[in-house]
């Protein structure tokens, strides 16, 4: 058990971890804001920021890739606010016009342009290949004390990881102006606080998050994991502290288990292959979800009326 | 080029003529049941009900295989997709009616983790012996390589049921689209009315996963609406506007994709839509950005106008460069700043207006007409010649420029 764990397993299961905990942090803000779509509008567009970042450095390199993503994150939300205040549009569809126009033109450039040579497709972007980021010089546990072995994790684990612990950083050493801007922005203007900075840091810190995670694991992960545990962690609780807390148990919960199953499920159940990691991660955070929704102790608004 | 106007005329061959004109008539019902969807302002919701698809996708294409069928029925997979969708409409509609979760959280929420399974079970479907090569991956970004006749017969008619369906239904879904609670105090049964609008878009979904796949999709519903409310203030028309402009997006778009390699129909398509939608951003006559540009100019240009009179009139100097500019482009003044003949004559006149408005707030009290005042509509238009007679009888007679106001 020991040593094929940590040389299949334990790489893959702790960037869908980390990643699943990047991207659950700021998606605790973004339910509140009521901005949760945001999310899915990201992690379409960041398909057209890498394959711009792509075809400017001919290379698929983390840092370019980062930024192409995040400028085009940032392109769709300063799009999505001149499309709402020039057209007078309301915000669902003018997120759906400009992340739907986007993809559409990061699908085009994709085919377009001469990337077979290159590991990016469009399937790749949405399934992400969570199972093949094998630790393969690792032998067993006591690899992990090994500076030969441990120069062999694959490259997507120390970059999750360190942008997992940015964004730790960024909710703590924020975390004031977060809440107050987030629940009160009225309040957070007249103490003075830079409440469109604020907005817009958290949605680029999302998108930063939402990249590193979708280079490793696939979007799906990154929209599911940006609502799923958040929503579930609201309806557990009523503290922000202990929403966030939830919310990052749930993550870790859905990416563990949702491994572990998608790995060994099917071996379980008779079958001897097995299925989507990502795809699993995403379903078992709505297994916790729908539980949430069906038995969490503050899942009815206040001051709605008992349902029969 | 020509390869682009054989596609035009669906000469490019049979395969491209089919994909044309189903992509046109899947843009027209796309446009038409967006409509209400856009109306409600509910347009993500087709997005959840548009991933939602994928796991029936697979689900029915494993079911028809342990059959003993071939599995790539494309009715049988839409007729699959159509169950799961329905019950990812119900999960976002559940979510929120039944918990303190906002309808966004609720569709992101339904959206990833359906597409999530879907992702599952198309993994188990690669590990099974016929399901190598059934492709549903195509399912995604759509493929019209290869449409068969009886694909485009089901786009066809699925589409123009749609069609049918929103015409029919377009007097209480405009109702309830405008004002819910005053629909259902008339009697409209509105959850029913929300739930068959839901219904005609899950059809178009279904009907267009073939050509532009479950991801672009909603871009079908959503733009054409969208770009038609730029050109119209009635709902009626706007049903027909939406399918047109889907309807043309859709034919152009599969003619263009047609014409080149490496032009992918669903995408194309999207774009096409996407630049009628610019353009009609920036160029419709009343909503445009374009002619609101211009309306705003032409109030500044009024305004610069009548404030460069008021300071000939009270001989003041001007030193705003813009009200130079347009009295003198009006001939009010001549280059060097000085009033002439015809800048007199119509500074005289607002004078004169002010002193007639100064009376008529002497003279009634209420501010239902003098509160009109705004320094730009005419006196003329809002008091009877009568009246303006008895301003001007007790002004006095006619004075001359500078003599005070």
């Amino acid at each position: 058990m020991g040593s094929e764990f940590v040389m299949f397993s334990l790489t893959p299961m702790l960037i869908g971890v980390l990643a699943s905990v990047a991207c659950a942090l700021p998606g605790n803000f973004l339910i509140l804001r009521r901005q949760a779509l945001i999310g899915d509008a990201i992690s379409h567009v960041v398909l057209p920021g890498i394959v711009v970042a792509f075809l400017l450095t001919g290379v698929v390199a983390a840092i370019p890739m980062l930024l192409g993503a995040a400028g085009a994150a940032v392109v769709a939300v300063v799009l999505i606010e001149a499309i709402k205040r020039l057209g007078r549009i309301e915000p669902g569809a003018a997120m759906g016009v400009t992340f739907t126009t986007l993809f559409a033109g990061g699908v085009l450039l994709l085919e377009q342009s001469d990337t077979s040579s290159v590991h990016l497709d469009v399937e790749h972007a949405l399934m992400g290949n969570l199972e093949s980021l094998v630790w393969l010089r690792a032998t067993d546990w006591s690899s992990l004390l090994d500076p030969w072995a441990l120069a062999g994790v694959p490259e997507e684990l120390p970059r999750i990881a360190v942008v997992c612990v940015g964004v730790i950083l960024l909710t703590l050493v924020f975390w004031r102006w977060l809440k107050i801007s987030t629940f009160d922005e009225g309040f957070a203007q007249a103490l003075g606080l830079p409440v469109g900075v604020i907005g817009m840091g958290l949605v680029i810190t999302a998108a930063v998050a939402a990249v590193a995670a979708f280079d490793a694991v696939g979007s799906i992960i990154v929209i599911a994991m940006f609502i799923c545990p958040p929503a579930a962690a609201r309806l557990m609780t009523n503290g922000l502290e202990r929403q966030v807390w939830w919310s990052v148990l749930f993550a870790v919960l859905s990416a563990v288990l949702g491994y572990v199953l998608a790995g060994y499920g099917p071996l379980w159940l008779g079958g001897d292959n097995a299925v989507s990691a990502a795809g699993m991660i995403a379903t078992v955070s709505g297994i916790i979800l729908a539980l949430a929704c069906a038995f969490g102790p503050h899942r009815s608004r206040v001051g709605a009326r008992a349902e029969a | 080029m020509t390869a682009l106007i054989e596609a035009l005329f669906l000469q490019a061959g049979y395969n491209a003529a089919l994909v044309a004109v189903g992509a046109a008539l899947l843009g027209f019902a796309a446009g038409a049941a967006g409509t209400f969807l856009f109306l409600r302002k509910r347009a993500l919701v087709s997005d959840a009900v548009a991933h939602a698809t994928l796991p029936g996708v697979g689900l029915a294409f494993i079911a028809m295989v342990w059959l003993g069928g071939d599995g790539r029925n494309l009715l049988g997979l839409l007729a699959g997709s159509a169950v799961t969708a329905g019950i990812g409409l119900l999960a976002v509609e559940w979510v929120t009616r039944r918990t303190r979760l906002s309808e966004d959280a609720a569709i992101g929420a339904v959206l990833s983790v359906f597409f999530g399974l879907g992702i599952v079970v198309l993994t188990v479907i690669q590990t099974m012996s016929s399901g190598r090569q059934a492709g549903l991956e195509s399912f995604l970004l759509g493929s019209t390589a290869g449409m068969l006749f009886q694909d485009a017969i089901v786009i066809a008619v699925g589409g123009s049921l749609a069609v049918l369906a929103t015409w029919v239904m377009r007097r209480p879904m405009t109702l309830v689209a405008f004002d819910a609670e005053y629909a259902a105090a008339n009697g409209v049964n509105v959850p029913g009315i929300d739930r068959l609008m839901m219904a005609l878009v899950m059809a178009v979904t279904v009907i267009g996963l073939k050509i532009v796949g479950l991801i672009l999709i909603v871009a079908m519903l959503i733009i054409p609406p969208v770009t038609a409310r730029f050109w119209t203030e009635r709902s009626q028309s706007l049903i027909w506007y939406a399918g047109g402009i889907g309807g043309v997006s859709g034919y152009l778009g599969a003619a263009l994709s047609a014409s080149a390699p490496d032009l992918p129909t669903g995408p194309i398509i999207v774009l096409v839509a996407a630049v009628l939608f610019l353009l009609s951003l920036f160029l419709a006559p009343a909503r445009g950005v374009a002619a609101a540009v211009f309306r705003h100019r032409r109030f500044q240009r009024k305004v610069h106008r009548r404030q460069g009179l008021l300071a000939l009139a009270r001989q003041e100097p001007i030193h705003d460069e813009l009200t130079l500019r347009v009295l003198r482009s009006e001939g009010l003044i001549r280059a060097d700043g000085v009033a002439t003949e015809t800048g007199r004559a119509q500074a005289a006149k607002i004078a004169r207006d002010e002193r007639r408005w100064d009376v008529a707030r002497e003279i009634h009290q209420d501010t239902g007409l003098t509160g009109r005042y705004d320094g730009l509509t005419p006196i003329e238009e809002i008091f009877a010649p009568d009246e303006i007679a008895e301003f001007d009888r007790r002004i006095g007679g006619p004075r001359a420029i500078g003599e005070g106001l």
